[in-house]
């Protein structure tokens, strides 16, 4: 950018990781991602841009930079000692009709 | 513009059965209040697919849609006014599609260009501020319908003026040259917000009759939200001067001509047209 313009750069909005719960007694759920100068205005974009259809009854915004993620390249050393522990899994419980979201 | 409106409104209250003056004030209260959201929702529409970001271009057509929807419930009600008086029925699209500017009621502010999107901003605001008002008023109206009408779009006119607003003060407060083209902005739109106030005499009686509002009596209140606005905003309140006054009577600026020239196009070139 050439240097003798009194505008500044115009740096792009961070990114924002959008979590909507659907009804009461869910838990939030990701949805995807916007861009917002701040957490104000991503709540209000998420509210236009993700709930349009009546989807939520609750947002959670947060800047994907603040997000840790494992490495894909680690996928192995993390998961896979898990396969072949099928004690782990509770399949052998019989569960009650009653209880949902499980 | 053709599915029945989704909302159960009660029937009018037997309050003035009869009273024909009374309901040629009724009609024009809801062509007033119907003309300025279509309108403004058409113009909000022109930024589709050009808005500055993404989420503001959906943004943008969702207030228009809740305001085509606001317009929809009124323009329903005055078919059914005009049915009991004893005239041919109209239909929403009727009022939408096959009416000249000279029959729109709607205020000179909304018809306005977009502009940059400072003008648009300052714009909603200044309509979403006096809007909340006078549908808050209007929600106690002695008629069940207007109040029922009035009820609806006040709650979604609660969230416009909140982000209109939230805007405002994002821009004017923002760099140099945003406080610029919003003080631009602001000077450019100021004439056109005395109309929001005026009061003729179908405004009068309507209030009299405790089925409307006397718009000036929420002029004092509006001030008072938009200056605080506007100073967490670091933008100057214009001086009051000439004020644009005639929409609401059938006399608009020349952009309403143009903005009707799209908005209709379909239903004067194939009318009846359907999908």
């Amino acid at each position: 950018m050439s240097t003798d313009t009194a505008t500044p750069p115009r740096a792009e909005w961070p990114l924002w990781e959008i979590f909507i719960r659907s009804q009461h007694g869910l838990a939030h759920k990701h949805v995807g991602s916007l861009h917002a100068a701040d957490a104000a205005m991503a709540v209000k974009n998420a509210r236009d841009v993700y709930t349009r259809r009546n989807e939520g009854v609750s947002i959670w915004v947060v800047r994907a930079a603040d997000i840790h993620a494992s490495a894909p390249g680690d996928k192995a050393a993390l998961f896979d000692p898990a396969n072949d522990k099928v004690y782990r899994h509770p399949t052998f419980f019989p569960m009650p009709d009653e209880v949902k979201h499980l | 513009m053709s599915a029945v409106a989704a909302i159960e409104v009660p029937s009018r209250a037997a309050t003035h059965a009869g009273d024909a003056s009374l309901d040629e004030a009724l009609l024009a209260l809801a062509l007033r209040q119907a003309d300025s959201p279509l309108v403004l929702a058409q113009r909000l529409c022109e930024w589709i697919g050009k808005a500055p970001i993404l989420e503001e271009d959906i943004a943008q057509a969702n207030v228009g849609l809740d305001l085509v929807g606001q317009a929809r419930l009124w323009y329903a009600y005055a078919g059914e006014i005009e049915v009991r008086m004893g005239r041919v029925a109209r239909g929403e699209d009727d009022f939408a599609f096959r009416r000249d500017a000279s029959a729109f009621r709607n205020v000179l502010l909304v018809e306005q260009p977009n502009g940059d999107f400072a003008h648009t901003i300052v714009r909603q605001f200044l309509f979403d501020a006096a809007q909340h008002l006078a549908l808050d008023a209007l929600a106690r109206s002695r008629d069940a319908r207007v109040a029922a009408i009035a009820a609806k779009a006040a709650k979604e006119v609660d969230y416009h003026v909140e982000r209109s607003a939230d805007w405002v003060v994002r821009l004017g407060d923002g760099t140099a040259e945003s406080h610029e083209r919003m003080q631009r902005a602001l000077d450019a739109l100021w004439p056109y917000t005395g109309e929001l106030f005026d009061a003729d005499a179908t405004d009068l009686a309507l209030a009299e009759a405790g089925f409307g509002v006397d718009p000036r009596t929420l002029a004092a209140q509006w001030r008072e939200t938009v200056d605080a606005v506007l100073a967490d905003a670091t933008l100057a309140r214009p001086a009051d001067g000439y004020v644009q006054r005639g929409g609401r009577d059938g006399r608009h600026s020349e952009h309403l001509g143009h903005l009707l020239c799209e908005l209709q196009f379909l239903q004067r070139a194939y009318p009846d047209a359907r999908w």
